[in-house]
């Protein structure tokens, strides 16, 4: 088990360093310099802003300085915002990202578990065609599409919560509820995949024949036997949680780390975008690698075919 | 079974709770006096010898106060300067400033002037936007580092009077020293927080109409009313905060439900707000024109060049195209630019649009023969990979095949690559803009002379240079003006570029908000004197 940990764990810095290289020069395509009103400025000004920038060193010399410093957890200066750290802006960020990231989760498991419960029991009747409308709506609707119409519909044409905006916990619920949908939508789907499944099993007719109330059978036998696959599902949602705030965050206006990202982007401020684009892949290559160790120690199968590889 | 039922109860209430214990907050009904503007993003400092942006200038614009301030007819009133006197030979400014105080109390100095623009001349302070102190003598040596600091003309006599010596005459200083740039700055607050200073509202003192409370990063600045301000008593809002939000449908469901007073908007809304009143052009000092690349051949021809200009129906391109208020032009020289302190340039000398497709044909094929061309001769047009732009290319592209036909094949390239290609003269025709760095004809003119790099189709008139030269250096200032004048009517008669249209932008204001200034040069509001009555 130690050996398959630690092999994972090998491949993530691995792929944590390639994302990184990638990056650093990708975003040197970009078109244009951080510098904000490049075409007016004197030749001679310019050359020297981007010495001080450090950006006139060759590009292999500025690969090595920024890897450097990022061993030693240091993301540099923003171009953008001069006078603050990458780190800094990002610990400004997290805040907001990870409340709606959080309750998007956590709304999602709630409802999606009631959802996919309650159309597993009630199997073949409306419950089930409602869970499964709702999963294929949560499905195949982009995140951003409904977090528009969220904004549009609750925010301006019912106005029971603000539109968009930072400040109270009701400025949070759209944009969580924005987020939570597509989590629903598996969650749902899988539970009842799984509970349709358990409920079949002997164990639970010899239950009802030992006379248990039924909501005892369902939440005691049931639902903790459903739950033990469905929880390997939650990697891949956190991670489509994060992906999904880079947009809702830009369209509720949440200054979050999505928000961040696609501002510097905008401005080409490299330092930034290396910055938030490491913060991702961390929190990404973090979650896939607890989910791999997870499915070994649940699912022995897949240890054993990752030692022998 | 009664108890699923119960279960699925349970689970609808759930939800239902979780929404509607959210519905509970929400009213803000601390402060109706408050004005609420947007923006796009949030300034990346508030460092006024640094800052490049509109979102900067805006809230410097209000929080600060440099020698004059602009009036609503964008003239330059006093402001922290009491009285200024210009010498004869109007290259010395002497300002008598007056009792003012910054927002910790303590007095407006004149050596708060000269530490700021020094400051922001200073190589090490790596300012991007320090070429606009060019009029000021030797400013421009001393950004390069071929002058010393003391060499700089400006200079503080007494606490109270500011000397500034020009490079040559200047009509546009004085409306300069109300700009960001411009503007005072405490050595000893800048020493103390050294590269945070500007980065937090706590980390900077304000001399403007209303001082900063509270900067919540990429989410809001906040200002309140500075009662230590010198004019205090006319500033009628107790707050105004500018909100950063990038997405525009969200600013106009903000709009819509009254979170917030101004937002502009693109063209994709501009239909949408077509008949209320609350939509409001904002005006631009920016004009648009295609260049034309005369380094060899083709274009060389007059007439060629010619015919492209009378081929192109600007009115259904401001109408039908670009519909955000943009104005036809004829000229180069944007609408709200100043004559002098009367007049506009542009009701000076008119500059009718031209559209004839008729005359333009013939010129077309008269052109061709000179050449020694046939009708089959294919062109491109290069211009930015923007919607917008490339909408506006093919609009082009669609009147030129219609009147001349002509095959155009349009480039839509990067920023960059629009610049480099533009560099290279790697074009024939290439889609260009420019706005102006302060309100006067010569920040448009000058871009044609002969060897400057804005000058991309390197279009050459020995009398343009000549009466642009002397137009530098000329101390009396309506002499300049007609020669500027003229100098317009050569680039225009010989066809240098083929104007399309001034630009302006859309925004929607709501009718309550009244007595805000909105600065044509660099496009963005001046609240000292705004109100939100009946809000």
């Amino acid at each position: 088990m130690a050996k398959y940990t630690l092999k994972r764990f090998g491949l993530m810095l691995l792929t944590l360093f390639i994302i990184t290289t990638v990056t650093f020069f990708l975003v040197r395509m970009l078109p244009g310099t951080p510098l904000a009103n490049e075409e007016k400025l004197p030749a001679e000004i310019r050359d020297q802003i981007l010495t001080q920038y450090g950006l006139k060193d060759p590009l292999y010399i500025q690969y090595f300085k920024f890897m450097g410093n990022l061993v030693q957890g240091d993301l540099g200066m923003s171009l953008s915002q001069s006078g603050r750290s990458v780190n800094e802006l990002l610990s400004d960020r997290i805040g907001p990202s990870a409340i709606i990231g959080f309750q998007g989760i956590l709304i999602g498991i709630v409802v999606g578990l009631l959802l996919g419960i309650a159309a597993a029991l009630k199997r073949g009747t409306w419950v089930d065609s409602l869970a499964s409308a709702t999963a294929v709506f949560g499905v195949s609707i982009p995140n951003f599409v409904l977090a528009g119409l969220l904004s549009y519909w609750i925010g301006v044409k019912f106005a029971l919560l603000p539109p968009a905006l930072w400040g109270g916990y009701e400025f949070t619920i759209l944009p969580s509820l924005a987020l939570s949908v597509y989590v629903i939508a598996q969650v749902s789907r899988y539970i009842r995949t799984e509970m349709v499944e358990v409920l079949d099993q002997d164990y639970i007719r010899t239950a009802k024949a030992k006379g248990l109330a039924w909501r005892k059978i369902v939440t005691n036998h049931a639902l903790r036997n459903a739950m033990i696959p469905a929880v390997t599902v939650l990697g891949p949602l956190t991670v489509n949680i994060l992906t999904g705030s880079l947009v809702v965050e830009n369209i509720f206006g949440i200054p979050g780390v999505g928000n961040l990202f696609v501002e510097s982007i905008m401005v080409n401020d490299y330092t930034t975008v290396l910055g938030t684009t490491i913060f991702y892949s961390v929190l990404f290559l973090g979650v896939t690698f607890i989910v791999d160790v997870l499915y070994g120690i649940i699912d022995p199968r897949i240890r054993i075919s990752g030692v022998k590889e | 079974m009664r108890k699923n039922r119960w279960f699925l109860f349970t689970a609808i209430i759930l939800v239902l709770s979780m929404v509607l214990t959210a519905c509970g907050g929400g009213s803000d009904d601390a402060s109706k006096n408050t004005l609420v503007l947007t923006d796009k993003s949030e300034p990346p400092n508030l460092d006024s010898a640094k800052s490049t942006d509109q979102v900067s200038f805006q809230i410097l614009t209000n929080a600060l106060e440099g020698l004059m301030r602009l009036d609503k007819n964008q003239k330059p009133v006093p402001g922290i300067a009491e009285s200024y006197k210009l010498s004869s030979d109007k290259l010395t400014y002497t300002f008598h400033l007056r009792d003012a105080k910054w927002s910790d109390g303590k007095a407006v100095t004149a050596q708060d002037f000269e530490y700021a623009w020094k400051r922001a001349l200073n190589p090490k302070t790596a300012s991007q936007y320090a070429y606009i102190l060019e009029p000021v003598k030797n400013a421009m040596e001393y950004n390069a580092g071929t002058a010393k600091p003391e060499d700089v003309g400006v200079k503080a006599l007494d606490e109270k009077t500011l000397q500034v010596t020009l490079k040559a005459p200047s009509p546009y200083f004085l409306e300069l020293t109300a700009f960001a740039t411009f503007m005072p700055q405490r050595q000893d607050i800048v020493e103390k927080y050294g590269d945070k200073f500007a980065l937090e509202a706590a980390n900077m003192v304000y001399n403007g109409p209303f001082s900063i409370d509270k900067w919540e990063h990429g989410v809001s600045v906040h200002m309140v009313k500075n009662n230590h301000y010198w004019d205090s008593k006319n500033v009628k809002l107790a707050n105004a905060e500018v909100k950063f939000l990038k997405e525009e449908s969200t600013r106009v469901n903000l709009y819509k439900t009254n979170k917030i007073d101004f937002t502009e908007i693109t063209k994709d809304f501009a239909d949408a707000f077509k008949s209320s009143p609350e939509r409001t052009v904002l005006k631009e000092s920016s004009a648009w024109y295609i260049e034309f690349n005369q380094r060899e051949g083709f274009f060389k021809n007059k007439k060629l060049r010619q015919a492209i200009e009378l081929a192109i129906d600007k009115q259904t391109l401001t109408n039908q195209i670009l519909k955000t208020g943009s104005v036809a032009a004829g000229g180069l020289v944007p609408p709200d630019i100043h004559a002098n302190v009367n007049e506009k340039f542009r009701d000076v000398s008119k500059a009718p649009v031209m559209y004839d497709p008729k005359k333009a044909k013939q010129l077309w094929e008269e052109g061709l023969k000179e050449e020694g061309l046939t009708s089959s001769v294919k062109i491109e047009l290069v211009g930015d990979d923007t919607t917008n732009s490339k909408d506006q290319m093919e609009y082009v592209s669609d009147q030129l095949q219609k009147n001349l036909g002509l095959k155009i094949t349009i480039s839509p390239v990067t920023f960059k690559e629009r610049l480099q290609r533009g560099k290279d003269g790697n074009f024939q025709m290439l889609f260009s803009g420019w706005g102006a760095d302060y309100n006067d004809a010569m920040s448009y003119l000058d871009i044609f002379t002969t060897g400057q790099s804005y000058n991309r189709g390197k279009w050459s008139n020995a009398e343009y240079d000549a009466l642009i030269k002397k137009s530098k250096n000329n101390p009396d200032f309506e002499a300049r003006v007609q020669d500027l004048i003229k100098a317009e009517k050569i680039l225009i008669d010989d066809q240098g570029i083929a104007p399309l249209y001034y630009r302006t932008r859309l925004s929607l204001l709501k009718p309550y908000v009244k007595g805000a200034i909105w600065n044509t040069t660099w496009g963005f509001y001046d609240f000292k004197g705004a109100s939100v009555d009946g809000k």
